[in-house]
């Protein structure tokens, strides 16, 4: 048993947190939302660093690691907000030709038995990657039908209104399907995860300089017990997140679903309410576009619903232990 | 990262699993909770049988008559010691995990000869001396005085939250030795055998009904000079030396027992019938279990987490305190869910319908012992924000 990472992982970690703060900083993280705003290029060099192939064997144009440090790295890239189709990316590399070096932008739909078909970057996205209950289809996306939401919630996750989802072709059974829903949404969670991190920092940092009644606001107790409890949820969510990757890779030692709808209920609540903290702390400024906080919030309201619910989440794990 | 036993980790859970199916099987009935010299000589005969078969102080230095195993190790012993439904450390709390170590890293060779070997076996009981009626979270103010008087230090003062202290042999006590140096500078680190004259043991029930908590009025006890553990005056570093022995183990039992609870809360949702169905088919409190399994799943991972980071020698600044904090938030979560999933059988403290019910009320009267005992939520966040944050201090 060894819960922390490796020398080799914090390594990994570095790197991707340089690279999204060097090539993604908050500006570009915010062009991306815009009109024709998404930057093949920049999404390019994103894949260069072989972010989409880490745990695809190197066989087959991957990284050849495991698929918890996928999930160090959507922790990483949660953290520093990095806009675009992650999780599509990360899904469907090993099966979607161009995926893997960035040239072929898919987006992905969990298709919903009831209720609007919503899709991240569909209007910027090559193929459209669909996740039904008897498998995983492929169709591009000029097959399908779509309206693009003028004002999307998260202005960094522009999206889509499907009429309707194509027919595609198969890419796999309903065993994938699983696999893919199960992977989907421990990416999202460790986002999620990051997410709490990202609004948790910029908070702190607020409060050392903010000043008021002549001194930092960060000195007051009011607001240290508010940061504290926003860094403990994310030493909770972390925690569970982490023990859910590993257990992917090592599914012997537990009931993956449970560990899987347990990183998403603590790192759901760490993301919102970090980064309601957050703009608590920032005060007025706080409910200003210009300040942002609000970008951490509204992406963890995105991320929370992809590939399952908290409710959902609570009822399997509620289950899953009764049953135990 | 993995969460698989190594090997010799696989090999050391299946030796103890074997140990504890015996051994445990082997003891008498458990004492009644009020049963002092009942629960003394049970818990002294179960360390007894964890001295002999070299599992007694399990991560102290071997050298020091323990068994020098790894943090895992630790955490692997636990774990199967929870499944085996083995008793947990007792009486032997403070002993075991603070004065021991403590006269380990700094007591004399003497000391440590004449104490360690006591704790390890059983025969000795230990209790804590250290917060007072004025010093709480404060705990630096503390006012119990000691006046040097030729060979020994005669001590004067009040004590209070001393577990256990009608069954303790010795009491690891902090005491103000310079009464002109404020705060942690003029305080001294002392064993003070409980049978000397002065000292009056009341006991201080609990909002359970337990008396394991006393307080101690202490009127002129003399303990000799040859008692100071450290230097005179040196008691705050000496008290805190056992901080670094922590190494992510400190709240497993604690954890264990939690889990436990909850696990004995849904098999009674399930068997308890409400309005035509069970008390689990309500959507709200099925729910709730779902939230509360997640927290106890993550805590668990971050108690992994801890070892693993003691396993390389050293904890991650503020996990500590984080972790009891989470810990204790959870667990009045689970009190509260026990009594909606009791219902009106939550107004007795004693079982109702042949049912564990009354062990549920006490869990949620428990969770305040981890709000609020070792340091209070509140001055756990005062140490996350400024340590780990980096948020300037009040004053």
């Amino acid at each position: 048993m060894d819960l922390q990472p490796t020398d080799d992982q914090l390594a990994l970690i570095e790197m991707v947190t340089g690279f999204a703060s060097d090539r993604f900083p908050i500006d570009v993280v915010r062009s991306f939302g815009e009109p024709n705003g998404f930057d093949r290029d920049r999404w390019t060099e994103l894949a260069a660093l072989g972010t989409f192939g880490l745990a695809l064997p190197e066989g087959e144009g991957g990284v050849g690691l495991d698929f918890i440090d996928a999930v160090l790295v959507h922790e990483a890239l949660g953290s520093a907000l990095v806009p675009g189709p992650l999780l599509a990316a990360t899904l469907s590399a090993g099966l979607v030709d161009g995926v893997l070096d960035g040239s072929v932008l898919p987006a992905i739909v969990d298709i919903p038995h009831d209720g609007p078909i919503m899709v991240e970057y569909f209007r910027s996205s090559d193929v459209l990657l669909m996740v039904g209950d008897d498998g995983v289809r492929v169709a591009p996306s000029a097959h399908a039908v779509g309206i693009d939401i003028v004002h999307s919630t998260d202005p960094t996750s522009p999206v889509s209104i499907l009429e309707s989802v194509p027919a595609g072709d198969l890419i796999g059974g309903p065993e994938l399907a699983v696999a893919w829903r199960q992977r989907g949404s421990l990416l999202a969670s460790a986002q999620l995860s990051g997410n709490s991190t990202g609004s948790t920092n910029l908070a702190v940092a607020y409060a050392k300089e903010r000043e008021q009644f002549g001194r930092p606001i960060g000195s007051f107790q009011g607001l240290k017990h508010l940061l504290a409890d926003s860094w403990i949820r994310t030493e909770i969510a972390r925690s569970s997140v982490w023990a859910a990757g590993v257990m992917i890779d090592e599914p012997d030692v537990g009931s993956v679903d449970r560990a899987v709808s347990g990183a998403r209920l603590t790192a759901a609540r760490a993301a919102t309410e970090n980064a309601k903290t957050c703009i608590q702390v920032h005060g007025g400024m706080g409910f200003t576009w210009e300040v942002d906080a609000h970008l951490f919030l509204k992406r963890a309201w995105v991320l929370e619903t992809v590939f399952g619910s908290v409710d959902d989440a609570a009822e399997i794990v509620a289950n899953l232990y009764a049953a135990d | 990262m993995h969460l698989r036993d190594s090997e010799s980790d696989a090999q050391f859970r299946s030796e103890v699993r074997e140990w504890l199916r015996g051994t445990v099987a082997s003891l008498p009935e458990p004492p009644a909770t009020e049963d002092w010299p009942g629960r003394c000589s049970f818990d002294a005969h179960w360390q007894g049988l964890l001295f002999e078969a070299g599992y007694a102080g399990i991560n102290w230095p071997s050298e020091h008559g323990g068994r020098g195993a790894t943090p895992t190790e630790h955490l692997i012993f636990l774990e199967e010691s929870a499944a085996a439904k083995a008793p947990d450390v007792g009486i032997g709390f403070v002993g075991q995990m603070h004065a021991g170590p403590t006269i380990i890293a700094e007591g004399t060779e003497a000391q440590k000869s004449h104490h360690l070997r006591g704790i390890l076996t059983g025969d000795h009981a230990w209790c804590q001396g250290f917060s007072e009626p004025g010093s709480g979270s404060d705990l630096a103010s503390l006012r119990t005085r000691a006046f040097r008087d030729g060979d020994d230090y005669v001590i004067s003062g009040q004590k209070i939250w001393t577990s256990h202290a009608m069954a303790a042999d010795y009491c690891e006590m902090l005491v103000r030795t310079d009464p002109n140096e404020l705060k942690h500078k003029g305080i001294s680190w002392l064993i003070m055998p409980m049978n000397l004259p002065g000292i009056d043991v009341r006991p201080l029930v609990t909002v359970h009904g337990s008396t394991e908590f006393a307080e101690l009025f202490l009127d002129e006890v003399r303990v000799p000079v040859s008692n100071l553990i450290g230097e005179e005056n040196d008691g705050w570093r000496v008290a805190n030396v056992t901080l670094s022995f922590e190494r992510g183990t400190g709240f497993v039992g604690e954890l264990l027992d939690t889990t436990s609870v909850f696990r004995d809360l849904i098999a009674l949702a399930r068997s308890t019938k409400r309005n035509g169905a069970t008390v689990w088919d309500v959507d709200g409190i099925r729910h709730e279990f779902g939230i509360l399994g997640a927290d106890l799943d993550a805590l668990w991972a971050f108690t992994k987490r801890n070892v693993s980071q003691g396993a390389r020698g050293g904890m991650v600044m503020g996990s500590g305190s984080g972790f009891k904090v989470a810990f204790a938030t959870t667990q009045h979560r689970l009190g509260d869910l026990a009594i909606r999933v009791l219902d009106r059988a939550s107004l007795s403290l004693d079982d109702v319908d042949g049912k564990p019910t009354g062990e549920l009320v006490h869990s949620k009267l428990h969770a305040f012992a981890i709000s609020l005992g070792g340091g209070t939520t509140q001055i756990q966040q005062n140490i996350i924000a400024e340590r780990v944050l980096g948020l300037p201090r009040e004053r």
